[in-house]
């Protein structure tokens, strides 16, 4: 299954910092589940972050990506601050979680018109096609979602996430249900996003699908970066043991 | 335009899913038919009580039925995660309010298009006047708008069904006590007095909306 190449250079603005948190602070009640945590990630860069169970990965893609507010600290994405601009900032990145976002009885074509719709994608038709084929889904574009297999519904919230042309990619355990087929389709599109100048920050406990996607790795535990490090010549012994550690 | 074109896209979206799947509307129905079937058995009909009996029946009907639908509409969106995909799209989350209660007052609507003639002949009461469509079209938007609200509050607690009514009945209080009023008067033909409820209604119903769609965007963080 071939594609016409849509990928794109991003160009937002000028700024090379795509995400920058300062002392991003979240509690649910009593427990802290980020703790003055700091991040800056730049433009084209993939970054990979590891933690074990609890650690509060799932908690800070969800403080990114705007859908929970952290009670202290502030958060910029794109130079935008995340307070006053979230709608702006939700038309810039692309999310990709545990749960697919997607509608069961819709068709995978409908799901994609849908969300098209919602962020204003232009050549919409012609768009949908091409994220179907990159994820080798146009086969089954018009069978309901609800019949596809866990490998194919990741695949189907994999277009979805990308469909807007995200500039920011942030991916919860994307490769979770996917065979190694399709483990290479992810692969290949985060390479191509990358490659295009786009940010990509994702969570995995694939520590070999990690490190071969992503040029920098971030290892969070007890809601902190406690290992921030190059992709190329991370000691994986280190971040294993790391991985081992209990959450919180 | 466009916000408006995002509002008819969620629209699109429940209405298509509700025809595939007949999650909401159907037992929404059964509910209502129900309620007014079993309220005709035990209320004495050859009375002079039958118009303000009936209305109360309607309304009760009306109201568990939406109660019924709201909290199982948002509650299935919440549990398969899909509304968390909602709430990444960058519209103004009041937007997506509007969306999600144009089409629960769609689906109230296709249940009150099938229950009123059945009440009618039923209660055998006067039901096909312009000023009973006018309380049903304002009526249910005010449960439906204050019901949109507190089921996206009431689907992310433990205790949803429980809690989808606790929040809704205080609030919603004026709106019924002003529905039930004012289809008393209409079905008794005491025209007179029903400009004052239905001014009520549109007020309670103005403000509640007004309301809702400001506060949306910070009650659907958790």
């Amino acid at each position: 299954m071939t594609a016409p190449d849509e990928s794109a250079a991003f160009s937002q603005d000028d700024a090379t910092v795509r995400i920058a948190g300062h002392e991003l602070t979240k509690r649910y009640e009593r427990r802290s589940v980020l703790r003055k945590l700091n991040l800056q990630l730049d433009a084209g860069e993939s970054v990979v972050l590891f933690g074990p169970n609890g650690a509060g990965k799932t908690t800070l893609l969800r403080v990114l990506s705007t859908l929970t507010r952290p009670q202290h600290g502030t958060l910029q994405i794109n130079g935008l601050d995340s307070d006053s601009d979230g709608i702006r900032i939700r038309g810039q990145i692309g999310v990709l979680a545990h749960q697919p976002y997607v509608y069961d009885s819709l068709t995978a074509r409908e799901n994609l018109q849908f969300f098209g719709r919602m962020f204003d994608v232009p050549d919409l038709k012609r768009r949908i096609e091409y994220v179907l084929a990159e994820v080798e889904l146009l086969e089954r574009a018009d069978d309901q979602v609800g019949t596809f297999s866990r490998g194919m519904l990741q695949r189907i919230a994999l277009a979805r996430a990308i469909l807007h042309q995200p500039s920011i990619l942030l991916f919860d355990e994307p490769d979770t249900g996917l065979d190694v087929a399709s483990v290479r389709v992810l692969e290949r599109i985060l390479a191509e996003h990358c490659a295009a100048g786009g940010t990509l920050l994702m969570t995995t406990h694939d520590l070999d699908f990690g490190l071969r996607a992503a040029s920098r790795v971030l290892v969070m535990a007890r809601g902190r970066i406690e290992l921030d490090h190059p992709a190329c010549g991370v000691d994986r012994a280190q971040i294993e043991s790391m991985m081992g550690a209990p959450g919180a | 335009m466009r916000s408006l074109d995002k509002v008819f896209a969620i629209v699109w979206k429940d209405l298509l899913t509700e025809v595939r799947t007949r999650e909401l509307v159907v037992g929404m129905l059964v509910f209502a038919m129900l309620t007014i079937v079993t309220f005709n058995f035990s209320f004495d009909l050859t009375g002079i009580e039958r118009a303000p009996s009936g209305a109360g029946a309607l309304w009760v009907a009306f109201i568990f039925a939406s109660l019924l639908g709201l909290g199982r509409a948002v509650a299935l969106e919440r549990d398969r995660g899909s509304f968390d995909g909602l709430l990444l799209v960058p519209v103004d989350r009041g937007m997506i309010y509007l969306g999600k209660l144009l089409g629960n007052v769609i689906f109230i609507a296709v249940v009150q298009l099938v229950t009123v003639p059945v009440f009618g002949a039923l209660f055998d009461l006067p039901v096909y006047q312009p000023a009973l469509f006018l309380i049903l079209l304002l009526g249910t938007l005010g449960i439906a708008g204050l019901g949109t609200l507190f089921s996206v509050m009431a689907a992310s607690t433990r205790a949803r069904e429980v809690m989808l009514p606790v929040l809704l009945f205080p609030v919603a209080l004026p709106v019924v006590i002003s529905t039930v009023r004012a289809t008393t008067l209409v079905l008794t033909d005491q025209m007179e007095d029903l400009v004052q409820w239905v001014n009520l209604l549109a007020a309670f119903d103005a403000i509640f909306l007004t309301i809702a769609f400001l506060v949306f965007d910070r009650v659907v963080e958790d």
